[in-house]
């Protein structure tokens, strides 16, 4: 270490000084870390180990709460939704989004005002965008349906069917939030060297072998940060499902979210929610290690 | 009795408290009036000291803070405050926020054991029984009893008896005064119903009858609709299982949702839903089910009785003047309309409960009564209210739908359980029915959800 760079017993003695020193730089946000994340944790485990409904007195059952919520096929289901809603909304707006960087990266009349009106969506607010949805898939009177038969197709249920509500539920996702994943990648095509390009061309590369030989992997990070911005909004999604659908037909869309909410501020078992909370946080960090292990292999690729 | 579905203890102990107080309320005084308040312990002798002193402006000078639900209601109760304000010199601060989370912020700041509200408004088709367990709300009979306290004009005999059994809990506390009453009625479209000649149906039978024979899927019109989204859907059912004579919980704290007569209400609902309703019913709340009629779409459709107004509205409706205003059929049994109901209570952690009182003895006045009908915000609890309204110019509701309010009231028993997790129940036999819609057996699904919902009943009622 760097000690035995300096003079022994002076550079042990202003080590420790810095020490303190930094200590007390650091002790602000110590506390605040503990307050608002250490302790809300600690103390969320802590009333997962109780049966406790707000209105009674709780009940020490340690594992009990998590032994609840495994057994229950409510909540396994749950999970599973949680799984496909994210993979479709994470995977639908990358592909959408990437290619529709692509499309505006290159040079066309009106393109400022057209990528303007790209990114209007965005821009709205989520539980207006979830009402505005719910009246158009209104399998009666909704315009999405009016436009199926324009174009001579039956009419569908779309979020009123057990089987298409999930499907459904993406596709206002992928409306609302395919303008930020085109966005972060078209930052990124705007950052590309132009060499490789004209070398490629002159071996003579298609269009094709281009974008997959070059340009992918060189907007690859980009895309990966896009990734996990949306898996982290994928997995936290609330507003949408809950306005559109309230988690059903059924409980046909009930992701973890709608079961912690309904566990916790419709029937005030916080014991149970607390549990559910818990097991939620070990799948976001298990999500997280993978996309992390993701990442650094994409940058050996790239290396 | 309005609570003789609920469980016997509790129409047990109204009974024989409603007995002893008639005894004893006779002895004080003899008048016809008095029957009507026998439901209400408390309410005879309030009635008896009622020529004593009373002063609006006993309080003059203090602040409460009110915490009600946006609503049209709450809207009109905030609009005039200054009018309480005005005759109490009482100053009133109101925090008014949606219904949902009005209750989580209720629960959440009782269970804490302090509020920052003095009076709250309350849906007792939710939380009569867990607030009433808690005893999160303070009785209001010692009040109504002093008459320095009570203003002599409330006239307890003028309240329908339907609100003031939801106000009073089972071991006999007064914890509220009722504002509002939502018991459920059928709208039907006369045009729909005249064109092929047919009349409005009297018994459950014949309105799976007249609902199939008006359904016509070719035209886009539906014979029946009605809430299919799960939790939102239980009312539905339980207006059929009223009818049929069936109960949600018997004597002995166990469920009878399983009975033949709830099967026999999930089987109408299942044929009424998914052989007559629309497509896409599994996910309809009041608003997909409300524009589908408004659009004139729907022959029948059955929900609470407060959406005469934008039924009635040229500019949202396509059927104004052609809507009917019909009282639940009635069922094997009994004809009930399913009730819900809300009011005001006192948080018992409220250190000025005297102002607060008051502030419950205006809110639920005479001109605050018929300036709800007036303006079409709910039906409210107070009979001379309907007279009072009708009676002025500008009102618009249609004379059916008062005379339909008037006798649906008659007939209403609560709509959902007196138990303290009603959101669970209405969550686990929500789901059963909205299976039901898409094709699963009723029998079996109410059996699953009875058995799913029974610990959870036993374990609230331990605690």
């Amino acid at each position: 270490m760097s000690t035995a760079a300096t003079p022994p017993a002076r550079g042990a003695a202003f080590l420790a000084r810095r020490r303190r020193n930094y200590f007390l730089f650091i002790a602000p946000a110590l506390l605040v870390v503990g307050a608002v994340i250490i302790f809300p944790w600690l103390y969320t485990i802590w009333m997962s180990a109780f049966d406790w409904t707000i209105g009674s007195t709780a009940h020490y059952v340690g594992l009990g709460n998590y032994e609840k919520i495994f057994t229950s096929r409510r909540f396994g289901e749950a999970v599973l939704h949680t799984f496909y809603f994210t993979a479709l909304a994470v995977i639908a707006p990358l592909v959408i989004g990437t290619w529709a960087a692509m499309v505006f990266h290159r040079e066309f009349p009106f393109r400022g005002v057209l990528r303007g009106l790209f990114i209007m969506p965005m821009m709205a607010t989520p539980v207006a965008v979830a009402l505005v949805w719910t009246m158009m898939f209104h399998p009666q009177q909704g315009v999405l349906n009016y436009l199926l038969s324009l174009v001579g197709l039956p009419p569908s249920l779309w979020v009123y069917s057990p089987t298409l509500v999930i499907p459904s539920l993406v596709l206002v996702e992928v409306w609302h939030w395919t303008p930020l994943v085109m966005l972060i990648v078209l930052g990124g095509l705007a950052a590309l060297p132009t060499e490789p390009y004209e070398s490629a061309r002159l071996d003579g590369a298609t269009e094709w072998q281009l974008f997959r030989y070059i340009t992918l992997p060189l907007v690859a990070p980009f895309i990966l940060v896009a990734a996990v911005i949306r898996t982290i909004d994928a997995l936290k999604a609330f507003d949408t499902i809950y306005v559109i659908t309230g988690g059903g037909p059924g409980t046909a869309s009930e992701t973890i979210n709608l079961f912690l909410y309904l566990q916790a501020f419709s029937f005030y078992n916080i014991g149970t929610a607390s549990a559910v909370v818990v097991v939620f946080f070990v799948i976001v960090l298990a999500m997280a290690l993978l996309l992390l292990y993701v990442r650094e292999r994409t940058k050996w690729t790239s290396a | 009795m309005i609570q003789a579905d609920i469980t016997t203890e509790e129409t047990m102990a109204d009974h024989d408290r409603g007995s002893i107080e008639t005894k004893r309320r006779r002895l004080l005084q003899a008048g016809a009036s008095a029957v009507a308040l026998g439901v209400v312990p408390g309410a005879g002798q309030l009635a008896s000291n009622a020529q004593g002193a009373f002063d609006w402006k006993k309080f003059k000078g203090e602040k409460i803070e009110i915490f009600l639900v946006k609503s049209p209601r709450g809207d009109l109760l905030t609009k005039y405050h200054k009018e309480f304000e005005d005759l109490t010199g009482i100053t009133v601060n109101s925090e008014m926020i949606p219904e949902q989370q009005q209750r989580q912020k209720a629960v959440i700041e009782f269970n804490s054991g302090n509020t920052s509200f003095d009076v709250i408004a309350i849906s007792y088709h939710v939380q009569k029984r867990l607030f009433g367990k808690n005893k999160w709300l303070e009785d209001i009979r010692p009040m109504m009893a002093d008459k320095s306290l009570a203003d002599p004009n409330l006239d307890f005999a003028d309240f329908a008896k339907g609100g003031l059994a939801y106000a009073t809990q089972a071991d006999g506390r007064v914890d509220s005064l009722p504002l509002n009453l939502d018991p459920w009625v059928v709208y039907y479209n006369k045009e729909l119903f005249a064109a092929k000649n047919i009349a409005y149906p009297k018994t459950f039978a014949e309105m799976v009858d007249v609902a199939a024979r008006l359904n016509d899927p070719s035209k886009g019109v539906c014979g029946f609709v009605a809430r299919g989204l799960k939790n939102a859907n239980v009312p539905v059912w339980s207006s059929f299982l009223l009818g049929n004579g069936g109960a949600f919980v018997d004597a002995n704290g166990k469920l009878t949702t399983d009975t033949p007569e709830a099967v026999d209400a999930a089987k109408m609902y299942q044929t009424l839903l998914a052989k007559s309703g629309p497509q896409g019913v599994a996910g309809f709340n009041w608003n997909e089910a409300q524009s589908l009629f408004l659009q004139g779409k729907a022959a029948m459709w059955l929900d609470g009785i407060g959406f005469a107004q934008p039924l009635e509205d040229p500019t949202k409706s396509r059927i104004v003047g052609k809507v009917g205003y019909g009282v639940m059929p009635a069922g094997p049994k009994q004809q009930v309309s399913a009730l819900f109901g809300d009011g005001e209570g006192i948080s018992t952690y409220s250190k000025k409960k005297g102002p607060s009182w008051f502030y419950l003895q205006w809110a639920s006045n005479k001109a605050n009564q018929t300036r709800v009908l007036q303006a079409a915000a709910g039906a409210p609890v107070r009979n001379s209210a309907y007279a009072a309204a009708q009676s002025s110019s500008d009102f618009k509701a249609p004379k059916e739908w008062v005379e339909c309010m008037l006798t649906s009231a008659r007939i209403a028993q609560p709509g959902l359980p007196v138990i303290a997790p009603v959101n669970e129940f209405r969550d686990v036999f929500g789901i059963a029915l909205t299976n039901m819609i898409n094709g699963a057996d009723p029998a079996a699904e109410l059996k699953k959800a009875t058995a799913e919902f029974q610990p959870i009943l036993d374990k609230s009622e331990k605690a």
